[in-house]
């Protein structure tokens, strides 16, 4: 197992190269002007200056090369000294932003806890809502259960959380009223009152990003559960004359846990990406909305580094998802 | 899918190939027409109560956005400024925007370029994936370095790279082919290449296992050329996946590109999508919250519908459940 997840490790970093060369390329390649957003009245000559001084006339690779280092070298350093507080950042340039002239990971930091709450919350209440609906639904297969469970599940996987999104906000913000259509995270939970309101406001995105993800999550749950119920061990448990409830909650869950724990952690990466959506519709200053800033703006280091972070996200929880399918699962050997 | 009425079809002793509602099996059994296996497919089709439901409204939704112009004949462009942003009335049924121009109308137009980008790119990604697929299982050269490619395209960050592709890509591609042309080219294509993985896996899978059948086996000892098995033996037998694939490939589509232009990189709002129509309208959510429902309720039932439509054929193109 060991030598498995040190060679998937291995073989991720040619991968991880390969995404940030397309990145870097698509970027680079396309005709946006670092200065386009820049006053006209700027003379030509300062405007190549500037250019000049982006480094954005070197030849292609050496960019690639200064870019790269910076990004897997001169950055994680910042991260870890900005964390721990050793001095280990190495003296030098660092990946600045065009638009706002501060280092793009400083920026991310700073938008990485709304992100991360709002998605992480929803997955959770995703999980939550997924797993119980999965069981029943298999165990009670074609009752009316299943059926409004699996019509749910189709409906979640169907519409989009833009619409959901908006539809929430039309229904319980503007004709309701309970909740606020604005995310505000300055809001800052000191008290009973304060936890309140940031509950308020917390209820729309993760309930709109949560039922998209949990009609995934239970589709998966309950054809694992069904593949499960039928296998002869749990005839053997039920002759043994264990209760039904250990049998379905202890027996059958824990196996058929194993494939929808190596979804879930497959899906975490695409929850990051569908966040951008739900930031966008409910006004959260989390990751999603830096990107869509810098893609609108032109501002070319940021985009690369939120895509490549985004790459290294998908290529981590994807090997973290193989290696789980092995530790769980006894039967399946790698070596 | 004419390849495959030449195909020998299977004895049909078993009941399970009776259609569902038919005559009792015994009368059928004593004589059966040779019939080509597609109206098998039909008959489990059609006993997909969700799959049924699902195909009728897709075909409304043709209906509506192709045919519904000629009936419902407003200008989508035309701006009656006296209506503007009035609700549903007699002369608008389903309301007018904040310049006065049909809803209605522009719901037709504007689900008229949803539906062809889902289509066109569906179609791409698919001929991309079965290609790639059909390649990498049948020439076992390919297979490393086609597989090891999905393998890449997986692991790239897509909505980010497409919101990326076109921002930076949206002014050449507008000055080559017009503004609506441009962007229709640039988003067809850019949904083709990022979804085509999930069909080039299957596929190969499929035709892995099909390779290693004896059919296969007796067509090449009489000197089948590579051209002639592949159009010939082994697609028709991997159209169910591809079939599959394809429905999911439409949902996927249409959700891709209204996201796109929900995010204001997608169509211009002169040409109008659900996407666009939805984007437009939160603007004015609090004076006419009507507007949001009627392009979500477009993408939503479209997408269900061709989801459940993808239900049904998977449950009729597989063998084991058919006739159950």
């Amino acid at each position: 197992m060991l030598t498995y997840t040190i060679r998937r490790l291995i073989l991720a970093v040619p991968t991880l190269l390969f995404i940030s060369l397309v990145i870097f390329l698509i970027v680079k390649l396309s005709p946006s002007d670092p200065t386009a957003g820049l006053p006209l009245t700027i003379p030509p000559e300062v405007r190549e200056q500037i250019r000049q001084s982006l480094g954005v006339n070197d030849p292609v690779f050496v960019q690639y090369f200064k870019w790269l280092k910076l990004m897997v070298w001169n950055e994680p350093l910042h991260l870890i000294e900005s964390w721990t507080g050793w001095q280990v950042g190495p003296e030098g340039p660092r990946i600045i932003s065009y638009q706002t002239r501060s280092p793009v990971m400083d920026l991310i930091m700073q938008r990485m806890p709304q992100t991360l709450w709002v998605v992480g919350t929803s997955y959770i209440v995703g999980i939550l809502i997924a797993v119980p609906i999965g069981v029943i639904s298999a165990y009670r297969q074609y009752s009316i259960f299943d059926q409004v469970g699996t019509f749910i599940s189709m409906l979640g996987f169907s519409v989009p959380t833009f619409f959901t999104g908006v539809l929430f906000i039309v229904i319980f913000a503007v004709q309701l009223g309970w909740f606020p259509s604005v995310y505000d995270t300055t809001h800052v939970v000191t008290d009973w009152d304060s936890f309140v309101v940031q509950l308020k406001q917390i209820i729309m995105p993760v309930m709109v990003l949560g039922l998209y993800n949990a009609s995934q999550i239970s589709r998966f749950m309950r054809a694992s559960m069904l593949d499960n119920l039928n296998q002869d061990y749990v005839r053997t448990a039920r002759a043994k004359g264990l209760t039904e409830k250990v049998v379905v909650l202890v027996h059958v869950l824990r196996n058929s846990m194993i494939p929808v724990v190596t979804v879930i952690a497959l899906n975490v990466p695409s929850v990051f990406g569908g966040a951008i959506i739900t930031e966008q519709v409910f006004k959260v200053n989390g990751i999603g909305q830096l990107l869509i800033i810098a893609i609108q703006g032109g501002d070319i280091p940021v985009v690369q580094t939120v895509s490549f972070i985004f790459a290294i996200l998908i290529v981590l929880f994807n090997l973290l998802a193989d290696v789980l399918y092995g530790v769980l699962d006894p039967r399946i050997r790698y070596d | 899918m004419t390849d495959s009425a030449d195909r020998p079809n299977q004895p049909m002793q078993t009941a399970g190939a009776t259609p569902a509602g038919a005559a009792p099996v015994m009368e059928l059994e004593a004589y059966r027409p040779p019939r080509n296996q597609w109206w098998d497919v039909w008959d489990q089709f059609k006993s997909h109560k969700g799959a049924m439901v699902g195909l009728g409204f897709f075909v409304f939704a043709l209906l509506f956005v192709y045919v519904g112009p000629l009936i419902w004949t407003i200008d989508p462009t035309y701006i009656d400024i006296r209506a503007r942003n009035s609700g549903p009335s007699m002369a608008h049924p389903m309301g007018a925007d904040q310049l006065g121009r049909d809803t209605l109308a522009r719901m037709m137009t504007g689900g008229r370029t949803s539906i062809a980008v889902g289509l066109t790119a569906m179609l791409l990604s698919l001929v991309l994936g079965t290609l790639i697929g059909v390649l990498a299982g049948y020439f076992k050269k390919l297979d490393g370095p086609l597989m090891r490619t999905t393998d890449l395209f997986l692991a790239l960050p897509l909505l980010p790279l497409l919101l990326v592709i076109i921002m930076l890509f949206r002014d050449q591609l507008r000055a080559a082919f017009g503004p609506e042309g441009g962007i229709f080219v640039l988003i067809v294509v850019v949904i083709g290449i990022t979804s085509w993985m999930q069909t080039a896996r299957v596929v190969r899978g499929d035709v892995l296992a099909l390779k290693e059948r004896e059919f296969v086996l007796a067509a090449r000892s009489i000197g089948t050329p590579s051209s002639r098995m592949i159009l010939r033996h082994i697609l028709p037998n991997v159209m169910s996946p591809i079939m599959v694939s394809a429905t999911l490939g439409i949902a996927n589509a249409i959700i891709t590109e209204s996201a796109l232009s929900f995010l204001g990189l997608g169509f211009p709002s002169d040409f109008p999508t659900w996407g666009r129509l939805l984007f437009d309208a939160t603007d004015w959510l609090q004076q006419n919250p009507e507007r949001v429902i009627w392009p979500g309720l477009a993408i939503s039932l479209t997408v269900l519908s061709v989801n459940y439509i993808g239900d049904g054929l998977r449950d009729a193109l597989d063998p084991r459940i058919r006739g159950r």
